[in-house]
């Protein structure tokens, strides 16, 4: 049974169809990358599989549990404890240091534990930086904070939204290489990306037109 | 963690923290100082109204025309007062009095001296005024003085009116404490020359009375064979400008009637006739008994006279409408604007709070949609934001009470010329409206706030 089934998916605002009867099926510990232009609906998708947002029509599966109807706190509760999500925007409270950041997705999930959260920072390579506010860090370690969030409560599921979209090539560099260590751990990765270098690490490649799924194809050539 | 977030969401908005702090200190300032003054007003303007005189009138039963307390005051605007002179037509042959002296006002009732000594109804007792501080109301009773009026005559044989009265008296109670009261107190408006007498050979002239006779301070007059000093010339605007006014036991030796008294006026704290007052006037007894025991420990002017009847001998009570109703208008009007205002200023101060605070959520809605994307429930979400709103409106609680205390002060000295001293009572009444204004004024926000979408705010929901 996939961990993760998309069947007949769709997502319409107003008079807009974002996504139109999308089905994929998502193995366990498996890396997918969404592709597609803008506008294409990879990031309604994403929503959709971050428990974010609901399908107007199809079933999302979660571990073979229809969650396209589950609404409010369930749904809130499904994706605090099964997904970790990485924006390209980051996404940090500005007020709290690197450490707090960390720690306010604990507080969310269950308890804090500033040690872990510590230890969650030291395999970003940020131990150093952990009493520093977001506006104290580089963009790149930014985004191996945003990453360090997403595991402090060892999600299944990492849902990433153009992970390296605002880093340059070094940067782009280390936050694969931790999205690697990640999926070498057997999480699931699915990352939503324009670019084909980023897509090449996946082992499968999704690409969606119009809100529709035009290709689904195994990476032979991926970068490991 | 929420503390720490509660924290720094403070110091990191401080600004905004800071205007919401102002804006309730500014309309807890107002309210406490209305709410100390309102307090404070009902026994201060009270107070402030008894220099219009006593508005309780006691009269023997026997010598009072029985008609209901209210129907007698409608009967002219000096109708409380023709009641007293009825109180003095009913004992005997009246002495010539001049027109004036029957539509005046202030004056004690009383007759001419020649009534039926055997009769105890057409007397109070003075034995018994002590009574009169020691019923259910009787921290309420701020002064009281005795009147016994008689006809008197001059060296020359001419007809006068004598009125004793305490002056500044120092009453022992059956309870054994003192008190201090009489008529200098009561008719503080009463213009003085000279001295009011302080001793039984003593007496004071109404104005036009010593122009009449020739007399100042300074002056003696023989009254019914006896000699007495005038001590002072004082002017009342009324009938009692005629009269002369000694110790009450003076005169109660020259006519050889020991503890008899016509009248008592009693100037009383009260609260303002409703329906349910006017029903009692009319006849306690269509009281329920529930009723009959919420007027009863209510100090409306009626019950208080049902109580002084209870403990004065053949007493009738009744209150001086016109007085107690100007009064009574005067407090409700007053404390009537003080509530609108407190309400208006709490409204405002909710509309000023609601605008700050829903700035605040748009300012921070990338923040609550995170913090809703990583897993908070709406009710995670929404206590640091509240709890950062109190803390920023007890910091302006606490600075606004300061200043309200200092407001209020401000209008004690102002208006009343008095401290107005903070009321305890409205620690709490603030500590809830304050609650009532952060809540009102913030549940349009902590609505848009529950209401904000993750992928909406992170994603722009759609690409």
């Amino acid at each position: 049974m996939a961990l993760l089934e998309l069947d007949g998916v769709s997502r319409v605002y107003e008079d807009l169809k974002a996504l139109d009867g999308v089905s994929i099926a998502v193995e366990k510990g498996e890396w997918i990358a969404i592709m597609g232009p803008s506008g294409s609906g990879k990031s309604t998708l994403m929503n959709i599989v971050g428990c974010m947002d609901q399908p107007t029509g199809g079933r999302v599966l979660l571990d073979g549990r229809d969650i396209s109807k589950v609404r409010g706190r369930e749904l809130t509760e499904i994706r605090r404890s099964r997904i970790g999500l990485i924006f390209q925007q980051f996404h940090l409270i500005g007020y709290l240091n690197a450490l707090e950041n960390v720690m306010v997705a604990q507080y969310y999930h269950s308890m804090t534990d500033e040690k872990e959260a510590m230890a969650a920072l030291e395999r970003v390579g940020l131990a150093k930086r952990a009493r520093h506010l977001p506006s104290q860090l580089s963009g790149g370690e930014q985004q191996r904070l945003c990453i360090a969030r997403a595991l402090i409560n060892y999600p299944e599921i990492i849902l990433a939204d153009e992970p390296t979209g605002n880093l340059d090539g070094s940067n782009e560099e280390i936050v694969m290489e931790l999205l690697h260590e990640m999926h070498r751990d057997g999480r699931t990765v699915i990352v939503v990306t324009h670019s084909p270098k980023v897509a090449d690490h996946a082992q499968r490649v999704i690409v969606l037109e119009h809100g529709r799924l035009v290709d689904d194809r195994r990476n032979t050539e991926r970068r490991e | 963690m929420l503390f720490r977030m509660v924290k720094k969401s403070i110091l990191n908005q401080k600004e905004r923290m800071l205007i919401i702090a102002l804006t309730v200190a500014l309309g807890v300032s107002l309210i406490t100082a209305l709410l100390d003054v309102m307090l404070d007003i009902g026994d201060r303007m009270n107070r402030e109204l008894k220099v219009y005189g006593a508005n309780i009138l006691v009269t023997p039963r026997g010598a009072t025309l029985l008609k209901s307390w209210y129907r007698i005051g409608d009967e002219g605007e000096d109708g409380g007062n023709e009641e007293i002179f009825a109180a003095s037509d009913a004992k005997g042959p009246q002495e010539p009095a001049s027109t004036d002296e029957r539509s005046a006002s202030g004056g004690p009732a009383g007759g001419d001296g020649s009534k039926d000594r055997a009769d105890p109804g057409m007397y109070l007792k003075e034995s018994e005024l002590g009574r009169i501080k020691t019923i259910f109301w009787a921290f309420n009773i701020v002064d009281f003085a005795p009147y016994l009026k008689s006809r008197v005559a001059s060296e020359d044989g001419t007809p006068l009116t004598f009125v004793g009265t305490w002056f500044r008296h120092r009453l022992v109670l059956p309870t054994m404490e003192e008190v201090d009261t009489g008529m200098v107190s009561l008719k503080s408006w009463w213009q003085l020359e000279g001295a009011w007498p302080e001793a039984g050979d003593q007496v004071a002239l109404g104005r036009a009375l010593a122009g009449r006779l020739g007399l100042a301070p300074g002056s003696a007059l023989t009254l019914d064979g006896r000699r007495f000093a005038v001590s002072g010339v004082f002017e009342a605007g009324g009938p009692e400008d005629g009269w002369i006014y000694g110790e009450l036991d003076a005169l109660q030796e020259l006519k050889g009637l020991e503890d008899a008294l016509d009248s008592v006026e009693i100037s009383a704290l009260t609260t303002p006739d409703n329906e349910l007052s006017r029903r009692a006037a009319e006849d306690p007894s269509s009281l329920s008994v529930k009723e009959m025991e919420t007027w009863y420990c209510t100090a409306y002017a009626s019950s208080i006279c049902y109580q002084l009847e209870e403990v004065l001998s053949g007493a009738m009570a009744r209150p001086v409408r016109q007085v107690a109703a100007a009064e009574g208008a005067i407090l409700e009007k007053t404390k009537l604007l003080m509530v609108l205002v407190t309400v208006l200023t709490a409204a405002s101060s909710a509309l000023g709070i609601s605008n700050l605070v829903t700035a605040g959520v748009i300012e921070r809605s990338a923040e609550i949609a995170l913090m809703k994307a990583i897993g908070a429930h709406g009710r995670q979400v929404a206590i640091p934001v509240i709890a950062s709103i109190l803390v920023s409106a007890l910091a302006g609680t606490a600075v606004g009470y300061g200043l309200g205390v200092w407001f209020a002060s401000v209008i004690g000295k102002t208006v009343f010329n008095a401290v107005i001293e903070p009321q305890l009572a409205v620690i709490p009444a603030v500590l809830a409206l304050v609650a009532l204004i952060c809540l009102t004024g913030s549940i349009g926000a902590i609505r848009m706030l529950l209401s904000l979408q993750p992928a909406q705010v992170l994603h722009g929901g759609r690409q």
